[in-house]
């Protein structure tokens, strides 16, 4: 016989036992892994200095991303995070789209540290002597034991990630002190600081790469619907960890600028490792070699509660089949949308290349921060102040959405400038996505039972 | 037979495993509980959840 819902006039719901920590976890989880690998690249597009101008720009337009996203989080405290704020503010085809941006960037992010992981692994193996090691069972074993893991509860799953990314974070603050930042024992920035060899177009092409510093902290939003106070854990999770990622963006750059020449930096594919091996500490080599596996998997693990919640979200509304709006009835889990993700990260991590799989997943996380900028400045027009309870309130508005605007159409500049064609390739996704939403999906939707906040009508309606 | 082939197996096997399990679980939990009770839930507000849960037990077979 089976459990029904009429029969004993109960529901089931997400399980509400996150706090503070477990906020901070997801959002510096996920990017964390940036500071280990990949925002290097920056300093290959126009030296070491346009890394770091490209590392402060990408820091105030994150620091933005998390001022407006704490501000509307902290009203809108739904699982689907930027999802639900564009159906309660814009209207379904942007959330649509949103929806997709974030299901995309995050599991494109998943793929692209399972193939890391995988890879890390490999290396061990050739090292050891196996000259035959394949990765491909490592990344399949990423996916799938994050998956599982993320099934059988929020809780295990982000205290994991809380424990991993703490330990990541210290290695990193661990480096920094060993490298004697306050002596010329180990960095040399007098002899290897040497300007901008490209000129000012090589910090336009960096900002592209410098968003790897902080790509992902607005996945915090993800657990609105799981933690215990929303309104207080949201924002300062958030925020905390906004300053997190500043603090170790910037001494990653330290470290590594004063450690290695930009030609070398910039091809490098582990620099936080590399920088540890220059200082011939087989202590400091052990510690970042881990603190790179750990971020990965940490990056992995809250991407695909990240994916899930959106998939489930929209499932919820109907913008998708409503079997992914299921919540298991034991573990509290959007467990449809966590297994039917498994095989799309599969495919993308088994049959892609990495640097596809990253711009993929950058150009949608770009498109969400624009719908963001504009999201806002809509919310304070609809709702202004005092109309509905607000937490957390941004300051200086409009400006950080105006800033906001400004450094992501530099961004779209740079992509363009090194990839183009996958730009152009990707808007057409979405136009023929958002018009099989329009002409089709849409009349599925739950129109009047998805808006549930309890709110006055906006302003001019 | 090398250490690191067996380590690949290895890999292999709990990866098979682990989705196995979230199948056959996924399979009973859809068997056990109505469609309507599994997919009740609603979007959360700012407000802890009136939501009333139902109890951490297996309906019955």
């Amino acid at each position: 016989m089976k459990v029904d819902a009429s029969s004993s006039g109960e529901r089931i719901s997400l399980l509400r036992v996150l706090g503070p920590g477990h906020v901070w976890a997801l959002g510096v989880g996920i990017v964390l892994v940036g500071e280990y690998m990949g925002w290097n690249f920056a300093v290959g597009k126009g030296g070491a200095i346009a890394a770091l101008i490209a590392c402060w720009f990408a820091g105030l337009l994150y620091t933005c991303v998390a001022m407006i996203d704490s501000e509307v989080t902290s009203s809108v405290a739904a699982a689907g995070g930027q999802y639900a704020h564009a159906k309660h503010i814009v209207g379904p085809l942007m959330a649509f789209n949103v929806g997709l941006y974030l299901v995309f960037a995050y599991t494109m992010v998943e793929a692209a540290n399972a193939i890391t992981l995988g890879h890390l692994v490999q290396i061990v193996g050739v090292m050891a002597g196996f000259e035959d090691a394949s990765d491909k069972p490592f990344i399949v074993l990423t996916i799938v034991f994050l998956a599982w893991l993320n099934y059988r509860g929020v809780y295990t799953t982000l205290t994991f990630s809380l424990v991993i990314t703490a330990f990541a974070f210290v290695f990193i603050c661990v480096l920094f002190v060993a490298v004697q930042p306050w002596s010329d024992a180990y960095i040399k920035h007098d002899q290897l600081l040497t300007g901008l060899p490209y000129g000012w177009l090589g910090v336009l092409a960096a900002l592209h790469f410098g968003m790897w510093f902080y790509l992902g902290i607005e996945g915090t939003t993800q657990a609105a619907e799981e933690v215990r106070s929303p309104a207080r854990a949201l924002p300062l999770g958030t925020m905390t960890g906004i300053v997190t990622l500043l603090i170790a963006s910037t001494m990653t750059w330290y470290i590594c600028s004063g450690l290695m020449p930009w030609e070398y930096l910039g091809q490098s594919v582990t620099p936080l490792f590399d920088a540890a091996r220059l200082t011939n500490s087989t202590l400091l080599m052990v510690l970042l070699f881990i603190g790179t596996i750990f971020s990965a998997l940490a990056s992995a693990n809250c991407c695909i509660n990240d994916a899930s919640r959106a998939w489930f979200s929209m499932g919820r509304d109907r913008y998708l089949p409503q079997v992914f709006g299921a919540v298991h009835p034991k573990y509290r889990t959007p467990y449809r949308a966590i297994a039917f993700l498994v095989p799309v990260a599969l495919v993308f991590a088994y049959f892609a290349p990495l640097d596809r799989v990253i711009t993929f997943s950058i150009l949608s996380g770009l498109l969400e921060y624009t719908f963001m900028a504009l999201n806002v400045i809509l919310f304070r027009r609809k709702w202004p102040l005092g109309s509905i309870k607000r937490s957390y309130v941004h300051p200086f508005h409009p400006w950080p959405a105006v800033i906001l605007l400004v450094l992501c159409s530099a961004t779209y500049v740079a992509v363009f400038l090194g990839y183009g064609t996958q730009l152009i390739a990707m808007m057409v996704f979405y136009i023929v996505a958002s018009l099989w939403f329009a002409l089709h999906r849409y009349k599925y939707v739950r129109r009047g039972e998805q808006f549930a906040m309890p709110w006055p009508r906006p302003v001019g309606y | 037979m090398n250490t690191f082939a067996l380590l690949e197996y290895s890999a292999w096997g709990l990866s098979i495993l682990l989705g196995l399990w979230m199948l056959v679980d996924m399979f009973r939990t859809d068997r056990s509980y109505s469609e309507d009770l599994l997919t009740s839930s609603r979007e959360g507000e700012i407000e802890d959840a009136s939501a009333v849960d139902p109890p951490q037990k297996r309906g019955a077979r």
